[in-house]
């Protein structure tokens, strides 16, 4: 919620008395319109942010759509601006004189409003400028921090009342001397959610006040009317013809009549005119059968009625016709407004089909791929060969390729709108008609083999299929509920609840096997020697059940052979009993830390309470325990060094919360000194670096020397503890039970449940996967925008640096998948006995990322048009985007590590 | 012998769907104001005393093989006591993993507890009925191939199908269709919620899908207790599967995987 001050001389009042008009709040639509960029563009052209304006504001380019600062610029105004950065960034030449704050820097809200407020004595005084814009950030921030309930809120709006009363007053003061009346405009550019965040499409998120004040404004006696809901697109169309300027070329926002309601009758219908005419233009660029829209017809109606009008006018007609076929023309021109204004909103949404298919058609051929491969890669040998070479001679991948095209060809001859495809050079359009083409050929190659051996085997197959545990039909169905689940956008909205009720499910079937495992292990031990049976008939076909069939027996030599000898055996089988149902508590617990989603957002959580200033205390006390168990669960697998390191880096994370002023140190209780805590935080980045380094160097010695496995996994910890310290400097204050838990739960599932449990990789793969996903939402993150701490992108950092900002930003966002994914691969590498255990899990992990990726690319294109697709659907394929991303990169690394143990022997 | 035992399980079942159905409708005739959706609570008591009282004096009477010594009274009672303990115990681990599942821990306690109950009495007591408080014998029933006699089956097939319908009935929880049942469940509640109304405007509305998710839930868990149940008889008497049931659960899944 910034408060925005736009003061504009208005040019055409002769009201005198000083009025208020309350238009009330108004409206964004559904529309992610987080970031800044985007309110302050669609505040100035009137025209509709794309859901890609959101991702792009992060290096706000310059706007070059047709804007009123810039009409105003060109007609000679003077403009002056105080306040958000993102606005000299937009217009960089358009201002005379501007003084822009950083408004990244969310943790500060004092600093950001007084570098607005220190010009605002002097430029009252002076007569140099038209319009003089303020943007206040520190409302903004204060919600992102602490949330709309927060003690911080009554201040800050005091602050706010009488900087606009101090506007108000001086500017009535001026009006004495000058002709032309001032309007003050006070509006909001965007709400603020239970949470605090932005972005959403709720109704706290999307309407904000917007208060014009004038004199030109004629007080309305008796009690005010209750206020209306208008667009926000409209301002900018208001303004443009208040200020007698060319209304912005892509707004789609009609005029606001009450703001010319008390002008002549002749003035009225010139300005709805001019809206209308500009609508009109707009719709005839965008629409080809613009003829047959309902607005345009009216629009037609209206003009002639318009014409009528003025004829009648010109002729003397002072009558009761005259005013009345005003009112009818009047009415007329409003409805035409509106009409018009609606079907341009609905036409924003363009979509480039052509690009989107094949992009989905390539996404879907290599999900089909990797499923197709799926038994060859998880047997014993983890190989699988893509007949790539000889599928790519064939007479149908020419033939595909020439189809194709032909087709590239004829579309983009064809279109009418731009394509992404076909602006990019004939080269690489031909690259992508190759790679569709020889993907389909592999594809068709494959399914032919498949059939080829099936045949044969399809009696074992069903055979065996009896022979799942629980566990896999749980990983199956799940993973299948989940996917299906993408195609509803409350399903979307609240997917923490489909993790959280996932893993809850996953530990109550382990917590069933634990149970099995040790009150029947006699009965298990026959069953499984029948299915075992089963499966020496089944020859070819999942194979690598095999290494986990012989539980008992081997858990058995684990229980001798283990470093377990410290406990008794009956404290071991207790403790193994009960570690499901302690994860499940720990999860519990996670779950009231941060409330996500959007229908329970608004509940206070725990993380709330800890957050609010009047728990510093105990956020102190909790962020030390943290801390202390952090490195407790840590230290146990560093080398001397590291731990070193890791004792200082988590010494300096605790210095950086105090520096911000998130803790209270115990020796500086009164001091409140907040600095950005760059000096702190850096210091952590040298441990976090020194020990990632300890890591490399430990990998590169296990790949280049022959040492032992050891060494390797020693370095795979050492990579993963650095990543621990960065999490724990990056998190929000009250998340680090989050990083606390996760280790624990980790640490209690590989001593008690994989162990001894005997699990394949895919099995333990898909855990972490399901772990990680809970985890990305025990953080506090959610399918929507408004949930992304960009905060951390300037952890020890002085300004706005794009690619470390980036890099942590998706770091932090991101700390649960990733530090589950390098769990995986440091307990699989430290568990030497399985052989080709790591390729495995990286096909594993592949899969499993890319099937609700594909499925969801799918829905999307086929949901193009439902009501949330830019609220619900658009950020969570960015999520997902991101993700892939990352996936991608976590599988080339699992894949390098299985490498250097290829090259070793 | 078989097509007895069949026979006698297939009435029990009938008589279970029958008085499921009837409590929906009955109540309505002698208490005012009952609905199924606006007092939930009611009818899930209402509905778990009749089901369980059906489930003892049926299963009691269709027993399958009556222990043939007589015992005393007084053996009699503490297997009674015991029963009840075991009830009473898989009554607050039910409402324990609901807790764990994301219930809230102490606001709409009883909701939860009744949740429990009636989750309880579809899958312990046909359990404590036909096993007894025996938890060796639970167990032997509940490891896969365990099952020795069609009532065994029965057993598994009845608390699994229980224990997965309540776990699908958790579907609808994040949906959020401003459907007429839930916004009269947001009336119903909004007196239970009266208190916080006045400290928080949006108070009552947090509340909202809660008991209706508990009504769904055990809609749900209702419709597919039924549709197994049905499924499972119809199942039984198919003569196909009564010449060889080897190991019919594993036959059925495989059959199910098959098509």
């Amino acid at each position: 919620m910034e408060a925005a001050f736009l003061l504009l001389s208005h040019p055409r009042g002769e009201g005198r008395t000083p009025q208020l008009l309350p238009l009330g709040s108004w409206d964004w639509g559904p529309r992610p319109t987080d970031q800044r960029r985007a309110s302050e563009q669609a505040l100035m052209t009137g025209s509709i942010p794309g859901f890609i304006d959101v991702v792009m504001n992060f290096n706000s380019p310059v706007l070059l759509e047709d804007n009123l600062i810039g009409q105003a610029k060109a007609a000679g105004k003077r403009v002056i601006f105080y306040g958000d950065d993102t606005w000299i960034k937009l217009f960089p030449k358009h201002f005379v004189e501007y003084d822009g704050t950083t408004s990244f820097f969310v943790p500060d809200f004092k600093e950001v409003d007084d570098n607005v407020t220190r010009h605002l004595d002097t430029v009252l005084k002076r007569e140099d400028w038209d319009i003089l814009i303020l943007h206040y950030l520190g409302l903004d921030h204060i919600g992102h921090l602490t949330g709309p309930h927060s003690s911080l809120i009554g201040p800050k709006l005091k602050e706010m009342d009488y900087i606009l009363k101090k506007i108000h007053i001086s500017l009535l003061s001026k009006e004495k001397e000058a002709s032309l009346p001032h309007l003050l405009v006070l509006c909001g550019d965007h709400g603020m959610s239970e949470a605090g965040g932005h972005g959403a499409s709720s109704v706290e998120e999307v309407s904000t006040p917007l208060l014009l004040i004038s004199s030109a404004f004629h007080r309305k006696m008796g009690n005010l009317q209750p206020p209306k809901h208008v667009q926000q697109t409209d301002l900018a169309a208001t303004l443009a013809v208040g200020l007698g300027l060319p209304i912005p070329k892509n707004s789609v926002g009609s005029i606001l009549y009450p703001v010319v309601e008390k002008r002549t009758m002749r003035e009225q219908l010139r300005f709805l005119h001019l809206n209308s005419v500009q609508l009109s233009r707009l719709l005839q660029e965008n629409v080809p059968m613009y003829e047959k829209d309902p607005g345009f017809q009216q629009f037609k109606v209206s003009e002639k009625l318009h014409g009528n009008w003025i004829k009648l006018y010109l002729e003397g007609n002072n009558s009761e016709v005259l005013l009345n076929l005003g009112k009818k023309v009047l009415k007329q021109y409003l409805d035409a407004l509106k009409t018009l204004s609606m079907s341009l909103s609905k036409q924003v949404a363009q979509y480039d089909m052509y690009s989107m298919m094949v992009g989905a058609i390539i996404v879907l051929e290599i999900t089909i791929l990797l499923l197709l491969s799926t038994p060859k890669a998880l047997c014993q040998n983890a190989a699988f060969e893509i007949p790539l070479s000889s599928s790519s001679f064939s007479l149908l991948f020419y033939l595909m390729v020439l189809i194709l095209s032909a087709v590239h060809v004829i579309i983009c001859t064809s279109a009418e709108r731009t394509c992404f495809l076909c602006s990019i050079s004939w080269l690489m359009a031909v690259g992508v008609m190759m790679l569709i083409s020889a993907l389909l050929c592999v594809i068709v190659a494959l399914l032919t083999k498949t059939f080829e051996n099936v045949r044969p085997s399809a009696q074992n197959l069903a055979a065996s299929s009896s022979g799942w545990s629980e566990l896999d039909l749980l990983i199956l169905f799940g993973t299948l509920g989940h996917v299906l689940s993408l195609g509803a956008s409350s399903f979307i909205e609240e997917e923490h609840q489909t993790w959280y009720f996932l893993i809850n499910t996953l530990c109550l079937a382990l917590g069933h096997e634990v149970f099995r495992n040790h009150f029947l292990g006699k009965d298990l031990d026959h069953n499984l020697a029948v299915e075992q049976n089963i499966k020496k008939n089944a020859k070819n076909v999942l194979q690598y059940k095999n290494d986990y069939v012989d539980v008992p027996e081997t858990s058995k030599i684990y229980k001798a052979s283990s470093s377990m000898e410290l406990l008794p055996k009956v404290y071991e089988k207790w403790l193994q009993l009960a570690s499901p149902w302690f994860i499940l508590i720990c999860c519990r617990l996670l779950r009231t830390l941060n409330q996500t989603g959007v229908q329970w957002a608004h509940r206070l959580d725990f993380g709330h309470w800890l957050t609010s200033s009047d728990h510093k205390i105990e956020l102190s006390v909790l962020t030390c325990l943290s801390l202390i168990m952090i490195f407790v669960l840590v230290q146990r697998r560093c080398s001397s060094v590291s731990k070193v390191a890791m004792a200082l880096g988590l010494l300096g994370v605790f210095c950086y919360r105090a520096a911000i002023g998130n803790v209270l140190l115990p020796w500086q209780r009164d001091r409140k000194s907040i600095s950005k805590g760059i000096i702190e935080a850096r210091f952590v980045y040298v441990f976090v670096l020194g020990i990632l380094f300890t890591g490399i160097k430990d990998l590169l010695k296990s790949q280049i020397i022959f040492a032992d496995v050891s060494i390797k996994s020693l370095g795979l910890w050492d990579i993963y503890n650095g990543l621990v310290l960065l999490a724990a400097l990056l998190l929000r204050p009250h998340n680090l039970p989050v990083l606390v838990f996760s280790l624990l739960i980790q640490a209690v599932m590989t001593k008690f449940i994989w162990k001894p449990l005997k699990h394949d990789a895919a099995q333990v793969t898909i855990m972490h996967y399901w772990f990680g996903q809970a985890f990305f939402y025990f953080q506090g993150n959610s399918n929507n925008i408004a949930t992304l701490d960009i905060s951390a992108g300037f952890v020890g950092l002085e300004s706005f640096i794009e690619v470390p900002a980036l890099f942590l930003t998706v770091f932090a966002t991101y700390i649960g998948p990733i530090l589950w994914a390098i769990h995986l691969l440091s307990f699989l590498s430290s568990e030497n006995n399985r052989s080709s255990a790591i390729s495995h899990a990286s096909f594993c992990y592949a899969l499993i990322c890319s099937i609700p990726v594909s499925a969801y690319i799918i829905l999307v294109t086929s949901l193009r048009y439902h009501l949330f697709i830019w609220s619900v659907f658009s950020p969570k394929l960015l999520y997902e985007g991101v993700h892939l991303f990352i996936t991608a990169t976590i599988c080339v690394f699992f894949i390098v590590m299985d490498q250097t143990n290829l090259i070793k022997p | 012998m078989k097509d007895a035992d069949i026979k006698r399980l297939f009435y029990v079942h009938i008589f279970c769907i029958v008085s499921i159905i009837l409590t929906t409708f009955i109540p309505s005739f002698f208490l005012e104001d009952f609905s199924v959706l606006e007092t939930h609570l009611t009818w899930l008591c209402i509905c778990s005393m009749c089901v369980a009282i059906i489930n003892v004096v049926l299963y009691l009477q269709v027993k399958p093989n009556p222990s043939s010594k007589r015992s005393s009274i007084f053996h009699k009672i503490s297997r009674l006591l015991k029963s009840c303990v075991y009830f009473f115990i898989s009554c607050l681990l039910f409402h324990a993993i609901i807790v764990l599942y994301g219930a809230p821990l102490i606001e709409l306690m009883l909701e939860t507890f009744l949740f429990a109950v009636i989750l309880s009495t579809f899958t312990t007591l046909p359990c404590l009925c036909l096993l007894g408080p025996n938890i060796k014998a639970w167990l032997r029933v509940f490891t896969r191939n365990g099952a020795t006699s069609i009532w065994d089956n029965s057993l598994q097939i009845t608390t699994m199908s229980s224990v997965i319908g309540a776990w699908l009935g958790a579907f609808p929880i994040p949906l959020d269709w401003e459907r007429p049942w839930q916004s009269g469940q947001r009336k119903g509640c909004s007196y239970e919620a009266g208190d916080h109304r006045i400290q928080a405007p949006s108070a009552g509305e947090k509340h909202r899908l809660y008991p209706v998710t508990f009504t769904t839930i055990w809609n749900n868990q209702r419709v597919t207790h039924q549709i197994f149940l049905a499924l499972e008889t119809g199942w039984l008497w198919c003569p196909l599967q009564i010449t060889q049931p080897s190991h019919p659960p594993a036959s059925f899944l495989k059959y199910t995987i098959l098509t």
